[in-house]
């Protein structure tokens, strides 16, 4: 029986202790949950462990023997392989190709001996249930398939010990539960398994022992048949930690969004929203649920302007934008919390007052002619970070030194900031703290009683449950299923994000 | 559930990318059926027939192409219109490249028919203009190569020019003086000093790539900048020793000139055979390189790392490929292939080196790259309709039609860049292409 540990591990990025003498233990036939908010360091620990990143200090055994690492190459040499949070996957090769990349079976002339490839690629996803097509093409199937690629490509590599990182927040319900068939599957297969994740459900449900990691530092351990989420949330953030968002029913008003057979097309022109139709109305949430990639990033970029619409027509309140400009969008008094905040809601080099002022930078009372006004900037900026509890050194700090919630408080504070009559929010609260999520949700709310139409987009089953007063869900770009908030399971909205529903 | 209205799927037939560049096409095909009926075809009503050799007279035998331009200008002209009718009601769904080119094909048919019907030689070597089209374009397209296998793994190379002339004169200076004296036995068309000099260049090649890669791969120099310098560099390098050095020394700038070899058998086909058979080593260079680079490539163990370096080097990493050397290596390769490249201007050619006798090829070839869509096989074929184009204005020069050679020559360019607008659509480079690789 193999097991392997980690002992003492730290690791300082600038001005972050992102492992703070960490120790971890797994061994074959068991599987190690390891719990920890965003931030919490485990993506680094983990990198480590597969000799990416070197740590500042602390030793990785196999069998009590110690190890050095410097590349991946030695960790997968030593039997480790890991499925990354981000797939690790080339968009334009085969599913074969991928596998194979780095240990290919070659002929002579380091020619690849593609049906050898592809024969041993079928093998391992029938001995293991991991249906895939060894042709198709990475960037043309679903990102559940991509994830079974990535396990196929460890269990290619004869892996003993296994580590997936976040593996289920790309999932839909059902989806979660054939992966935790497939996980039991190895442990009997006598892996050793280090599975990650921030949900407290799912680390009770399938691991053998748990780890909690908070801020760089392990926290503690759980044993998962006696422990709760309540216990588990509080190891994890520090404090209890509100699980539902607490809101009064909606009292809808008039129609502010309403789109009509709306057909957008994806950078590779195929169909991405098929003839899709609904309304927001005043003082509604309405959640948008749907696997990554079923057209829901087409539709908020077709509805804020920033795509062009191929067919039919959407009007915010009562004028048609079908084809209005990003900035007339705005200028009907729109706010966007676009999906990735990085490149697309906030200039990361530019200062927070920079960042608070890119909307209305060109009119009083920011700047008046070609001249910007520097001071008034600064001090809207000033009140907005009061206001919406950005915590920062000051305004004129660079957005890249925030962290991931701050800077999403940023680009809130920024679009909610002034008045609006519809928000349209794409992963608002994607891969930041607990402590951020609870006061961004709280925004939201507070929006919609003030009167704004909200459309919120997210592949977070649980956001959406908590936040909406109606759910949509798309699937293959078209709207399958639409619920009433409160009214409706899991199980069910997660059947419609799979197709099953019609 | 309240269940969705079950709305109709969208059904688009034709994207709005594809309805606009059908409009494109077809708007060009009309443009390019006015110009031949209108100033081709009346014109000709008079001008008689026209004259194609098919071959020299030591080629193989094979019969002349007489035509009459007035027919030849009107029927072609009358098909140009055809085919720009239905591609702009319909379109040619999948056969809209095959259309395109053979449109393309008629309409420079149906020029140079009427172009030599016009002058008053009437007839041309059609032979001898293909053959120097392959020639033209030995330079353009091993350019294109050494750019292929450089951004493949994610590095741009803007120094092929420069890696061209660094080629181009090394090679001449280092043959000069080893060959000279009694007549030697030739190997493959060059005496052995001939073949240092090629070995030469192609040192200088991976030489002046060694560069570019230690500065945008080890020193995350900005990738265009360092192209650029390098480039400059090697100008103003040739040119000085060129003016100071070879000018006093001509010895030194005499190099051997590589021979045409007849392949047996093959270069006995009429017309074909001179065309493609009879070159001298660095043609047929060129050919197996695009073979042997997009087995390399497409096929090998070799190959499908440096690709996935040059899509995804983060995934490569995580797999144990070695991103690092994976680049190097690959832009050393291609600097070799350049310095060969460069070897041709002089000892494949006339033997001596001018200053800047590149000429911006090295530039054109970074254009055949992206028109062959990083492809070898690809970069062959951009370099072929470029070569054409360069041989075509020669022949128009030759041929004296009374209107200015300049203003004929631009004819050929023009259609390439509609050609290339309308064809190429959207040409997707290696993912990574441009960005440096920084490991944690
Ligand atoms: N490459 C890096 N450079 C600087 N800081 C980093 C880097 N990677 C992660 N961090 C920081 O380290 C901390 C832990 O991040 P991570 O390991 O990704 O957390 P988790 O995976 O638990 O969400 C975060 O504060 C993050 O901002
Ligand atoms: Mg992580």
């Amino acid at each position: 029986m193999a097991t392997l540990e980690l002992r003492g591990i730290t690791k300082r990025f600038p001005g972050v202790l992102a492992n703070d003498s960490v120790d971890l233990k797994v061994s074959s036939g068991e599987i190690l949950g390891l719990l920890g908010e965003n931030g919490a360091g485990k993506t680094t620990l983990m990198n480590i462990l597969y000799g990416l990143y070197s740590a500042d200090e602390g030793e990785i055994l196999i069998d009590d023997v110690p190890q050095s690492f410097a590349g991946p190459g030695d960790a997968i040499a030593a039997g480790i392989g890991m499925v990354h949070q981000h797939f690790m996957l080339v968009p334009v090769f085969t599913v074969t190709e991928n596998v194979v990349l780095g240990v290919e079976p070659v002929g002579p002339g380091g020619v690849i001996n593609i049906k050898e490839a592809k024969r041993e690629v079928r093998e391992i996803s029938q001995r293991y249930g991991l249906e895939v097509d060894p042709d198709a093409i990475i960037e043309d199937i679903p990102v559940g398939i991509q994830q079974r690629v990535e396990i196929i490509k460890v269990l290619f590599r004869n892996a003993e010990f296994l580590i997936f990182d976040e593996p289920t927040a790309v999932l839909t319900p059902q989806e979660i539960e054939e992966f935790f068939g497939i996980l039991n599957g190895l442990r009997e297969a006598g892996k050793a398994i280090i599975f990650i994740t921030h949900k407290l459900k799912e680390v009770i449900e399938v691991s053998d022992d748990i780890a909690v990691l908070r801020r760089g530092a392990m926290v503690g351990g759980a044993d998962p048949a006696t422990t709760t989420e309540a216990d588990l949330a509080n190891l994890m953030v520090g404090r209890p930690v509100e699980l539902v968002v607490a809101k009064e029913d909606s009292e809808p008003g008039a129609q502010v969004l309403t789109v009509s057979d709306l057909v957008v097309l994806d950078d590779r022109d195929q169909v991405a929203v098929n003839s899709i139709s609904f309304d927001v109305k005043a003082g509604e949430i309405v959640g948008v649920a749907g696997v990554q990639g079923n057209g829901q990033t087409e539709l908020v970029e077709a509805l804020t302007g920033l795509r062009g619409v191929a067919a039919g027509t959407v009007t915010i309140g009562g004028k048609d934008v079908t084809h209005a400009t990003p900035r007339q969008i705005h200028e009907s008094s729109v706010a966007h919390v676009p999906e990735d905040r990085q490149r697309s809601g906030l200039v990361m080099s530019f200062s927070i007052t920079e960042n608070m002022v890119l909307d209305g930078y060109y009119h009083e009372p920011y700047s008046s002619g070609i001249k910007m006004d520097w001071d008034s900037a600064r001090s809207k900026a000033e009140e907005l970070v009061e206001q919406y509890d950005v915590r920062t050194p000051g305004t004129e700090v660079a957005a890249n030194t925030l962290s991931g919630g701050n800077q999403q408080k940023v680009i809130v504070a920024r679009e909610f900031g002034r008045d609006v009559q519809l928000v349209v929010a794409s992963q608002p609260t994607r891969g930041i703290d607990v402590g951020s999520i609870e006061y961004i949700h709280e925004r939201i709310v507070e929006e919609r009683d003030q009167g704004a139409a909200l459309l919120i987009v997210s592949t977070e089953l649980d956001e959406v449950m908590a936040l909406s007063d109606r759910i949509l869900v798309m699937f293959d770009g078209k709207v399958v299923a639409e619920y009433r908030g409160g009214a409706v399971t899991a199980e069910e909205i997660g059947l419609a994000m799979a197709g099953a529903a019609t | 559930m309240t269940a969705a209205a079950t709305t109709p799927d969208a059904v688009i037939v034709r994207t709005p990318a594809e309805i606009k560049r059908s409009r494109y096409l077809g708007i060009t095909y009309l443009f390019l059926a006015v110009v031949v009926l209108w100033f081709f075809a009346r014109w000709s009503v008079d001008l008689g027939n026209f004259t194609f050799k098919l071959a020299r007279p030591t080629d193989p035998s094979a019969p002349d192409l007489t035509l009459s331009a007035g027919r030849v200008t009107l029927i072609v002209g009358v098909i140009l219109a055809a085919m720009g009718g239905v591609q702009l009601a319909r379109g040619f769904g999948k056969m809209n490249n095959l259309v395109l080119a053979i449109g393309l094909f008629l309409f420079i048919f149906a020029f140079l028919g009427w172009a030599t019907a016009q002058s008053s030689i009437g007839a041309f070597s059609m032979v001898g203009m293909m053959k120097t089209t392959i020639v033209r374009s030995v330079p353009i397209t091993l350019g294109a190569l050494a750019g292929v296998m450089s951004e493949r793994v994610a590095v741009i190379n803007i120094a092929i020019e420069g890696q061209l002339l660094g080629g181009a004169f090394v090679a001449v200076v280092v043959a000069s003086p080893l060959t000279g004296g009694e007549d030697p036995t030739l190997i493959l068309g060059s005496p052995i000093g001939g073949w240092i000099g090629v070995g030469a260049a192609v040192f200088a090649g991976m030489l002046l790539a060694w560069v570019l890669a230690v500065l945008s791969i080890r020193y995350v120099v900005d990738q265009i900048i360092v192209g650029v310098v390098i480039t400059i560099f090697v100008t103003g390098m040739t040119s000085f020793l060129a003016l100071r050095w070879l000018a006093d020394n001509p010895e030194l700038n005499k190099g051997p000139i590589f021979k045409s070899i007849g392949i047996p058998l093959l270069s006995d086909i009429p017309f074909l055979g001179p065309v493609l058979f009879d070159h001298n080593i660095f043609v047929f260079g060129s050919f197996i390189l695009v073979a042997f680079l997009t087995f390399l490539l497409f096929r090998t163990r070799w190959g499908l790392r440096a690709r996935a370096v040059g899509e995804h080097p983060k995934a490569a990493d995580t797999l144990g490929v070695n991103v690092y050397r994976t680049r190097y290596l690959n832009v050393i390769i291609g600097g070799a292939v350049a310095g060969f490249g460069g070897a041709f201007f002089t000892l494949g050619s006339v033997g001596r080196f001018d200053e800047n006798m590149t000429n911006g090829r090295g530039f054109i070839g970074l254009a055949a790259m992206i028109f062959g869509r990083w492809h070898p096989v690809g970069a062959m074929a951009a370099g072929l309709v470029f070569g054409f184009a360069d041989a075509m204005s020669q022949t128009l020069g030759i041929l004296q039609t009374g209107i200015p050679s300049e203003f004929l020559g631009m004819v050929p360019f023009i259609a390439t860049i509609l050609v290339v607008a309308g064809l190429v659509g959207k040409a997707r480079p290696p993912a990574a292409d441009g960005q440096p690789y920084i490991k944690q």
